[in-house]
């Protein structure tokens, strides 16, 4: 594992008024990373991303990137960042290829054409570099926001819930993006996201916030498989069978019974076992689903959220 | 910085609402000068009929430079309003369309972004009274040939032909001047807010109660007026006075010029301190 610190932040807190979106946050990433930053709508992610990037300014705490102070080296920094906050957005009365033009240039990079062109090329827009922006879908727009974040070669990719509102084809084309970013160019990846399932597939190392805290960090594969599972059996006599359940397993635990499902926890290893069991005593079983428990935690989460 | 400029004015002149400015003077001017040419000698007649008791007028008076005249004095009052269609939408536009967010997290220092908009709305401001004096004294010496300048206020002033171009030149610097406390006034508007109506309202009603309280002689207004910057935009009729008033021209200029420099510092404290959260 690399052990260059590219992102730092230390007890980073930011209040609005009475309202704490960021509460004495902490995390690390280290070059090479795809780092998922998981929450729930509300969780503070986007805040937490501004303040990264000098959009807002924090109430306390520190942050540090390439390991220098982001507040005395903002622009050093930054010229090192590419970014895409929550929607892309760009100038509509411009065409695809003056916006980057200009974010290019801001950016320090004063990209030739053939540069502009290669960045819309790798995210599918070529042919449509003359149109104006304000004709753009919102997929369109995202792979837009990504050829501006790119477009300054930079080392640390910051991207805020990228796959918002695109279709499923639109979903896999920006994951295959930060695939071939990663393992081809080597980048840093900070993906913000809502989804559990997005992270999974593409991040090595993540973390939960919720309240703008700190619920759970460390390498995806850890902390996915590593947790006991939430089974949910769907099965005929569903009161004998609990009782068989904790009878012959010891790490099941019952969590609820109802009409015709049975709820409980269970290590990975216990589901063929249980499986093998049903069959052989002649249950008829109709689904037995078992869900992680960080999974089911972080539904649990996103669920409270939409209530 | 030079570069930053030129992005920003790359960005208002891609922008249709930028020649709206234009379009009406180019409209509006026409109308003007075709109303009095139409009208104007009536007018022109009436406004002189005590003089006509006592002198022989002779030579051509309704020409291009009295038309410029009436143009400028007409039209400063409105040309506001045109400014601030742009200048309003400067920092404003960037918050309602969302690329504050990419603008901002450039690796370029918000002073920098902030000044190089700034710098760009002042070229538009300037741009624009310049295209009013090319249209109207370009067009009013077309179509009304030239003269001298006859300037009723207190006085009737008669200014030869070769007495009135420079004091032209200098009006309209100080109209541009002028314009340039609007554009200030609503920039610093623009950066409070997320919606350009707002700056646009904001400093078009300053401008009209300030305005409407300068012309309303009552003493308690004659105190304030001296803290009213719109007392001092109409003072470009001063370059019209015979003999001119230096001390007071410079006093105006200097006031205008301190005005544009509080709005400016006003909106670079409030810019840098902005949290974008849009």
């Amino acid at each position: 594992m690399n052990t260059e610190k590219i992102i730092e932040i230390k007890n980073l807190t930011k209040k609005f008024k009475d309202l704490t979106a960021v509460n004495e946050l902490n995390l690390n990433v280290y070059r090479g990373d795809v780092f998922g930053f998981l929450g729930p709508n509300g969780a503070g992610k986007s805040t937490t991303i501004r303040m990264m990037l000098s959009l807002i300014a924090p109430t306390s705490g520190d942050i540090k990137l390439f390991g220098k102070s982001l507040t005395a080296n903002r622009n050093e920094v930054l010229g090192k960042i590419g970014a895409i906050v929550e929607k892309p957005d760009f100038y509509g009365y411009l065409s695809a290829y003056d916006n980057l033009e200009i974010f290019g240039k801001i950016s320090g990079c004063n990209p030739s054409r053939k540069l502009i062109m290669e960045n819309l090329e790798l995210v599918g827009l070529s042919k449509r570099y003359k149109s104006k922006v304000k004709t753009f879908s919102h997929g369109m727009k995202q792979r837009l926001g990504l050829a501006q974040a790119l477009l300054h070669d930079p080392d640390l990719i910051v991207l805020d819930e990228p796959t918002t509102g695109l279709d499923p084809q639109g979903m896999k084309d920006i994951r295959d993006l930060i695939i071939h970013l990663s393992k081809d160019r080597q980048k840093t990846i900070f993906l913000s996201s809502h989804i559990l399932y997005e992270v999974e597939l593409v991040a090595n190392r993540m973390i939960i916030i919720n309240k703008g805290t700190t619920v759970v960090e460390g390498y995806v594969k850890d902390l996915l498989n590593s947790s006991e599972l939430q089974v949910t059996l769907e099965c005929d006599s569903v009161d004998s069978v609990a009782g068989m359940l904790t009878e012959q397993f010891d790490g099941v635990r019952i969590k609820s019974v109802t009409n015709e499902k049975i709820l409980f926890s269970a290590g990975k290893e216990a589901i063929p076992q249980i499986n093998k069991l049903l069959v052989e005593k002649g249950i008829n079983v109709y689904s037995l689903v078992p869900v992680r428990s960080l999974e089911e935690y972080f539904l649990q989460l996103t669920e409270k959220e939409k209530k | 910085m030079i570069n930053l400029i030129r992005i920003e004015l790359f960005k208002i002149f891609k922008k249709v609402r930028s020649y709206i400015g234009f379009i009406a003077i180019a409209v509006l001017v026409p109308v003007i000068q075709i109303a009095l040419y139409l009208e104007g000698e009536n007018i022109l007649n009436f406004l002189t009929q005590n003089l006509r008791q006592s002198f022989f007028f002779v030579g051509n008076f309704l020409n291009g430079y009295l038309i410029a005249f009436i143009v400028l004095g007409s039209l400063m009052i409105h040309i506001p309003f045109l400014i601030t269609l742009v200048t309003g939408d400067l920092l404003a536009g960037e918050a309602t369309s969302g690329t504050y967010r990419m603008l901002l997290t450039r690796p370029v220092s918000r002073t920098k972004i902030l000044t190089a908009k700034f710098i760009a709305g002042q070229i538009y401001t300037h741009s624009l009274v310049l295209w009013l004096a090319a249209i109207s004294m370009g067009l009013g010496v077309i179509i009304f040939g030239v003269g001298e300048l006859i300037v009723i206020t207190d006085n009737i002033t008669i200014f030869a032909k070769d007495d009135i171009l420079w004091r032209f030149a200098l009006a309209y610097g100080f109209g541009a001047l002028s314009m340039s406390v609007v554009a200030s006034l609503s920039f610093l508007f623009s950066s409070l807010v997320e919606n350009s109506i707002g700056p646009i309202i904001s400093t078009m009603a300053i401008i009209i109660v300030f305005i409407i309280i300068s012309s309303i002689n009552v003493n308690f207004f004659e105190s304030i007026k001296p803290y009213l910057f719109t007392n001092y935009m109409q003072h470009w009729r001063y370059f019209f006075d015979d003999p001119l008033d230096s001390a007071e021209i410079i006093k105006s200029g200097i006031i205008l010029l301190g005005h544009v420099v509080v709005f400016f510092t006003a909106t670079l404290i409030i810019f840098r301190k902005k949290d974008i959260l849009s």
